[in-house]
């Protein structure tokens, strides 16, 4: 996908000017409420009007003022999946999801109904009203109903937000797998930096109306997390469960973790924080945590008043947040080697 | 007993053919007028808000009286309408002008509020799956507004069957031709003697206006559970 942008909208007591380019298929637009991401969707999605600028996809001229150029929203094949899910009412689950299809010429129709339906697990819920969905449901529909107009990008406006806990996260792996299967480039739009990282590989940050930063989603969840107070939650994909009575192991890649046994010991995402990590700068003898790593050290960086430190764990990336005076204390530089310590209670999953 | 002689029934029938003309012929600009006042940003809005709600407000009298002197052989448009040898004033046409024109209010009242309770993000979510306008319009729009469209016809129709002041002024009073069941009821209070035949029409229409009711309730329930 290769997104241009720069455009001009003034609200009256609030501008935006927003020019960037994207080409990567997985972007996010972060943002606190109020910093134009709506703003942005609407006028991608033609529901609203630049006063000014251009904006092309794909070569693709959508907007351009000087030219005279504005398609309407049906002429766009800009999808969105909006914030809570807005499935019509009056129409059954099936209705919904094959109201854009329909709508497609036949020689543009490159989704398979029935592949993106397993892929969504909506199978069984296309002959209910929409009344009857849970949220999640209501979300999985809306993001089928959107896929399979074919568009040549999706717009996601806080697909999660509207959705409480666990099931934001449930929703994630769905979202994840769609994407990946059916390969649709698309804009993710959150104020949460958590979801952000889950979803997008790239994100513009955006603040009054303008587009602050346009960098990799991960540097900015070790920059900006770290400044927040709450520190760096690290994702970790555990797999192979093995009930241990009290505890329950599990495999991160090749490394072995201990957690504490919950009601669902199935396999999954976790997050760690990066402050609920310990260095130690040998193996300790005797501790109550459960974890004990033996690490490299890869890098550090400075964040507002911590220092993050990037470990390898036997190929696996873990992120610990320590103050300046441990950092020479410890002596931990580049190529040192390290133990990263926490507990089995350290873990929060996610999905 | 009631009883109803042969110019009782051709009144009873058209006040049903004006009543249902009326409400036919006023949907397509009510709506119209409705989607414009809650659903775009056309400038002028105030000013037509306030003529197309004046029926509301003026005495049907004095709307017939406008209307007879736009329509009357001096007025602009009866003048245009005599070119074609059309003729409005004292015809079941000027009955239903009539009758249109004062129902048209609470016609369009009522559907715009039925326009502006949808959410615009259902119109919004159909335009980006490809829908044109008007697809959006008979597909998402109407079926979300039909509430309100059926509350407002019926209001409309209901204040078609009882409509007096403009239609005497325009139409006149003609037994046969433009006399309905409210110029009928006027007639015979007027007569010595009427009274039991008055009486009778307003059983009748008593009757039609809470059948009218009746249906369009029934059909509002059905709407609702869909």
């Amino acid at each position: 996908m290769l997104l241009e942008v720069d455009v001009e909208k003034n609200f009256g007591d609030f501008q935006c000017r927003i020019a960037f380019s994207l080409k990567s298929d997985k972007c996010g637009v972060f943002g606190p409420s109020g910093s134009g991401k709506t703003s942005l969707m609407h006028m991608l999605a033609g529901l609203l009007q630049p006063d000014d600028g251009k904006i092309k996809l794909n070569g693709l001229t959508l907007f351009d003022r000087q030219a005279g150029i504005n398609l309407p929203p049906d002429a766009r094949r800009v999808g969105v999946v909006f914030q809570h899910a807005h499935l019509f009412p009056h129409m059954s689950v099936k209705k919904n999801l094959f109201y854009g299809l329909h709508r497609i010429p036949l020689a543009q129709r490159n989704i398979d109904p029935d592949q993106l339906i397993m892929a969504l697990q909506i199978g069984q819920l296309l002959d209910r009203s929409v009344a009857k969905l849970s949220g999640g449901e209501r979300q999985r529909v809306a993001l089928g109903r959107t896929i399979l107009a074919c568009p040549h990008l999706i717009l996601l406006d806080e697909p999660l937000s509207g959705l409480d806990g666990m099931l934001k996260y449930q929703i994630i792996p769905h979202l994840r797998r769609v994407f990946a299967e059916f390969s649709i480039p698309m804009l993710f739009i959150s104020h949460s930096l958590q979801e952000m990282r889950m979803m997008t590989e790239e994100v513009l940050v955006m603040q009054h109306g303008l587009v602050e930063q346009q960098v990799p989603t991960e540097e900015l969840a070790r920059t900006s997390h770290g400044s927040g107070g709450r520190g760096y939650t690290n994702l970790l994909h555990l797999e192979s469960p093995h009930d241990l009575g009290k505890l329950l192991s599990y495999r991160w890649g090749e490394v072995p973790l201990m957690l504490v046994k919950t009601e669902n010991p199935a396999a999954g995402e976790f997050g760690l924080n990066s402050r609920d990590i310990l260095l130690f700068k040998k193996h300790p003898e005797a501790t109550s945590a459960r974890n004990m790593l033996p690490c490299i050290v890869r890098k550090t960086y400075q964040t507002d008043w911590l220092v993050g430190v990037e470990l390898d764990c036997q190929g696996n990336t873990l992120i610990a947040e320590i103050v300046p005076q441990s950092l020479d204390e410890l002596d931990i530089r580049p190529g040192n080697r390290i133990v990263a310590v926490f507990k089995a209670s350290a873990f929060q999953r996610l999905y | 007993m009631v009883s109803l002689s042969p110019a009782d029934l051709q009144a009873i029938n058209l006040s049903l053919q004006v009543a249902v003309t009326a409400t036919i012929l006023a949907l397509p600009a009510g709506f119209g007028v409705a989607y414009l006042l809650a659903l775009t940003d056309i400038r002028g809005k105030a000013m037509l808000e306030g003529i197309v709600n004046l029926p509301l407000v003026l005495p049907p009298v004095v709307t017939g009286y406008l209307l007879l002197l736009l329509f009357g052989r001096h007025g602009w448009l009866g003048h245009l309408l005599g070119l074609f040898d059309i003729r409005i004033i004292f015809t079941l046409r000027g009955a239903v002008i009539a009758s249109a024109v004062v129902g048209f209010p609470l016609l369009v009242r009522s559907i715009r509020i039925g326009l502006e309770g949808i959410d615009r993000q259902y119109i919004q979510a159909s335009r980006t799956l490809g829908a044109k306008w008007w697809d959006t319009l008979f597909t998402i729009t109407i079926p979300l507004c039909s509430r309100a469209i059926l509350a407002g016809t019926t209001l409309m129709f209901a204040r078609s069957l009882g409509e007096f002041g403009a239609t005497i002024v325009l139409a006149g009073n003609m037994p046969g031709v433009t006399q309905t069941i409210p110029l009928a009821i006027y007639q015979y209070t007027s007569t010595p003697g009427g009274d039991s035949m008055a009486l009778s029409l307003c059983l009748v229409s008593i009757l039609l206006s809470f059948v009218v009711l009746l249906i369009g309730e029934g059909a509002n329930r059905r709407l609702a559970r869909r």
